[in-house]
């Protein structure tokens, strides 16, 4: 069986998001940039799966500048076994993301694709849906286990309610959630081997897509600074503050 | 709680704009591997397994510290678990020989690798940073056969080793020590004797610890030409090679120590345990000396490693902590108060860690570079290295370590009195530093060994072989308005650096203790000088990128300002090292010893 995963590189969780002065976007410039967490968790995911025998081979898939082979290099230093780089200018919007990758599919007929339910950027989780509908493949979203059985794979996901598990008929696309593994750390001779492993570049118009924008990105702004508390004497004043200045208490 | 996170954009500034180690791992026979994108790759995954895994043991494993039960040592709770994971995760392979399993990439980088484990948590960083010093003697003086049997197990981390030179009776002086190998009729060795202060002799993170003992064959001559070296295994390897029946080699308690409370400090009892000669007869200490130079620039870089922590901790608590306001008025009008950041003196603490830190980083990876032309490198560019390594090796030992030390106080100290309180880690970095100028031979040891054995004994020409370089770069940048600010008074010290060692090389040769007595302030010197060295060259290298507007303007800058907070407000140390080293042996000689406490 066939893993094909997605991934994206994105701004490192560690490092503070700034604003670009002109409010355009988040400035990227000097910044650390790494594999997206979700991401990360799909690789770990199929390269599980390859080493209980499930899968035969995983096959990792990025779409951005050539920056982004760094990420493609990351996942097959974990375990994935070789990658393609859709190469584009800038990172194209979901729908384009997810046209891309169908394509991708088509070409490769794996059996399972597994996408992090959402990037950390744009936090849109959307990709893998879109997916879903642009191939008619059922989908499990959010997952939290994963388990293939047969032709199915049984997706367990983590809902408002609780836990619900579904059955889907493979092939299917799955998008993880944060609990669903702790990924590993990669090894020394790993990083080393992925070098020689396999890399392929692509571009969209070899795949045969069209790039076109459906949204617009108007303004970015920071979350507004937090201002400085005050020391309240009395649980009256308390009440009285919270009932006139911050308007949140009200009649009495 | 103190936390770590890997300075990977000042690394990345070292190795790449810097000392071009893309162009150095070229010009490497064998370092091919070394590729900028796997350069990087490697790093950040090091930089991922230092921050996550072994920062976060580094204050546990202070409370917690090395148990000691009937000969066995329990570390503390997590360490064995991140060894299991260093060990799955191939580093103990980074810079040795494919033929012995390694991945045969170059030592400098090894060095990066190094830097980031043990400024995470140093206790933890010692267990792997004592193999190495046994893996370099196997690979320099052992046989094939023994490299099989021991040299793969080290590499591939699945035993540890030590190295065990110290007796109660001699530390700095090996030329005392008794330990005595007795021949075996199967050509191996009894060993009887008592080695103390041995870093990782015991634990329980590895299945077999490999001691490399000194020790004294029974005709041997008196003194340091009689010592020879001896491979003594915790278990002895069965006819698989796994650890196999037990030695009589046994640890007869742990040390209760300043810090560096997660590494076992052992008493090692060898009765007539089972070694084996490695190298020739005699000739222990000689061999040891091939990688004495390496095993202080280790120790070179935790004073590297104490800084940079202290740094990045005092730092973010200097820009939370709210206290008075700035003396030209509100900085911060919104809050109860200024952070403490905004104050002169608090931010000359953190500007001279950050000098320290910033500085040692780039001495400590050029060292490590010339370590790789060692190896590597043939003819002049080998022998010139080796010059280089042995003048600058006591200099990055003992003046990092020195600063370092004084870095970690002023980490303690910009918390005011949290600093003294444990919880929030500074007292920790203090006491755990302070080890690095005794161990490896003391900052004295270090002193004479530069002055007397590496400078003056040379005629000083160990010393022209980097103050040439110096002199090359000044001459080179002369041109450079930018960076006079900066090569007008390097030049001027690099010139001063030889009149003062022709000085005391005169007053050397009517008396001795001339030597002994400018020693440390000569050392100080030299380390302010070199370090003075680097700074400058890390101005132009800043420069050279903001005039092509490259990369991060703001970064680029403040390597500039760093620079000159160092030429203005830590070289002129330099003036009183000066006048101390100068004013002559006889106001320390002088005083009859009955009269330093007059009864």
């Amino acid at each position: 069986m066939k893993v094909l995963v997605a991934v994206k590189r994105v701004i490192d969780y560690n490092v503070k998001v700034r604003v670009k002065s002109d409010h355009t976007d988040v400035d990227l410039a000097n910044v650390k940039m790494a594999l997206n967490p979700f991401c990360e968790i799909a690789v770990e995911e199929a390269v599980r799966l390859k080493e209980a025998g499930t899968a035969s081979e995983v096959v990792v898939v990025s779409i951005g500048p050539k920056a982004c082979q760094e990420q493609i290099r990351t996942a097959l230093a974990l375990g994935a076994d070789r990658g393609i780089q859709i190469e584009t200018d800038t990172m194209p919007e979901s729908l384009n993301v997810a046209k891309l990758l169908a394509k991708v599919v088509e070409a490769e007929q794996p059996q399972l694709v597994i996408l992090g339910k959402q990037s950390i950027d744009a936090d849109n989780n959307q990709t893998g849906q879109m997916l879903g509908a642009l191939l008619d493949l059922p989908q499990g979203t959010f997952a939290s286990d994963v388990k293939v059985a047969g032709d199915k794979v049984n997706v367990t996901r983590e809902v408002d309610g609780g836990l619900q598990t579904l059955a889907l008929n493979l092939p299917a696309i799955v998008t993880t959630d944060l609990r669903l593994n702790e990924p590993r750390y990669a090894s020394l001779p790993n990083i080393m081997k992925a070098k020689k492993k396999p890399l392929e570049v692509k571009t969209p118009t070899d795949l045969g897509v069209e790039l076109k924008s459906h949204t617009r990105l108007l303004n970015v702004t920071p979350p507004a600074e937090r201002q400085a508390g005050i020391r309240v004497s009395s649980v009256d004043e308390l009440v009285d503050k919270l009932k006139n200045e911050a308007k949140v208490l009200r009649g009495g | 709680m103190p936390e770590y996170k890997a300075p990977l954009k000042d690394i990345h500034f070292v190795l790449n704009d810097l000392l071009a180690f893309d162009l150095h791992y070229r010009a490497l026979p064998g370092c091919e591997d070394a590729t900028p994108d796997m350069v990087s790759a490697i790093i950040e995954e090091g930089a991922r397994f230092a921050e996550r895994v072994l920062a976060p043991l580094n204050q546990t494993g202070d409370k917690e510290g090395c148990q000691f039960d009937n000969g066995n040592v329990r570390t503390p709770t997590g360490f064995r678990e991140a060894y299991q994971q260093y060990v799955e995760g191939g580093w103990p392979s980074l810079s040795h020989d494919a033929e012995w399993g390694g991945q045969g990439l170059p030592d400098s980088l090894g060095m990066v690798i190094n830097e980031l484990t043990s400024t995470a948590n140093w206790s933890w960083s010692m267990y792997p940073g004592l193999s190495h010093g046994a893996m370099n003697t196997l690979e320099e003086h052992g046989t094939d056969e023994q490299k099989q049997t021991y040299l793969t197990k080290l590499v591939s981390g699945e035993w540890t080793g030590t190295m065990c030179l110290t007796e109660p009776h001699c530390g700095t002086d090996l030329g005392l020590l008794r330990t005595r190998a007795e021949p075996n009729a199967d050509g191996s060795y009894a060993i009887s004797g008592t080695k103390i202060f041995i870093s990782a002799g015991e634990h329980d993170m590895a299945d077999n610890i490999v001691h490399i003992v000194l020790a004294r064959l029974p005709d041997a001559p008196e003194g340091t030409k009689g010592i020879s070296l001896f491979i003594v295994p915790k278990h002895l390897p069965d006819a698989n090679g796994a650890a196999g029946e037990r030695n009589a080699v046994s640890c007869g308690s742990i040390e209760h120590k300043m810090g560096i409370h997660g590494n076992a400090t052992c008493v090692m009892n060898f009765d007539g345990a089972t070694g084996y000669l490695i190298g020739p007869p005699n000739k222990g200490l000689n061999c040891m000396f091939t990688f004495m130079n390496t095993a202080r620039l280790g120790t070179a870089l935790q004073g590297l490693a104490h800084s940079e922590w202290g740094l990045q901790n005092s730092l973010t608590y200097a820009r939370e902590r709210l206290q008075m306001r700035a003396l030209n008025g509100p900085a911060a009008p919104e809050k109860s108060a200024d952070p403490i950041i905004v104050h002169p003196e608090v931010r000359k603490m953190l500007l001279t860690q950050k000098a320290f830190a910033e500085g040692g980083r780039a001495l400590i990876y050029y060292c490590s570079m010339l370590v790789d032309m060692t190896k590597h490198a043939d003819g002049e560019t080998r022998a010139n290295a080796d010059t280089q390594l042995a003048l600058l090796t006591p200099i990055a030992k003992a003046f990092l370590t020195e600063v370092g030390f004084e870095s970690a106080n002023h980490a303690l100290q910009v918390y005011g009195g949290h600093g003294y309180i444990s919880e929030w880690g500074m007292e920790q970095n203090v006491r755990d530093c302070r080890i690095s100028m005794l161990y490896e031979g003391t900052t004295q040891i270090q002193a004479l060994d530069l002055l007397g054995r590496k400078v003056l004994m040379t005629q000083g020409e160990t010393l022209k072989s980097f103050t040439r370089v110096v002199h090359k770069f000044c001459q080179a940048a002369e041109e450079d308005p930018k960076l006079r600010a900066f090569t007008g008074p390097l030049a001027k010290l690099n010139r001063e650096w030889g009149d003062l060692t022709q000085q005391i090389g005169m007053k050397a040769m009517m008396n001795r203790e001339e030597v002994g007595a400018a020693s440390v302030d000569y050392l100080m010197y030299s380390g302010y000088v070199t370090l003075a060295y680097f700074w400058a060259r890390m101005a132009q290298a800043a420069q050279l990128k903001l005039a092509a507007g490259e990369g991060d303007a703001a970064f680029y800058r403040a390597k500039l300002t760093t620079a000159r907070f160092y030429f203005e407000r830590i070289l002129p140390r330099t003036r009183g090292l000066v006048e101390t080293m100068l004013s002559g042996a006889s106001n320390l000689m002088e005083l009859p010893e009955d009269q330093f406490v007059p009864e």
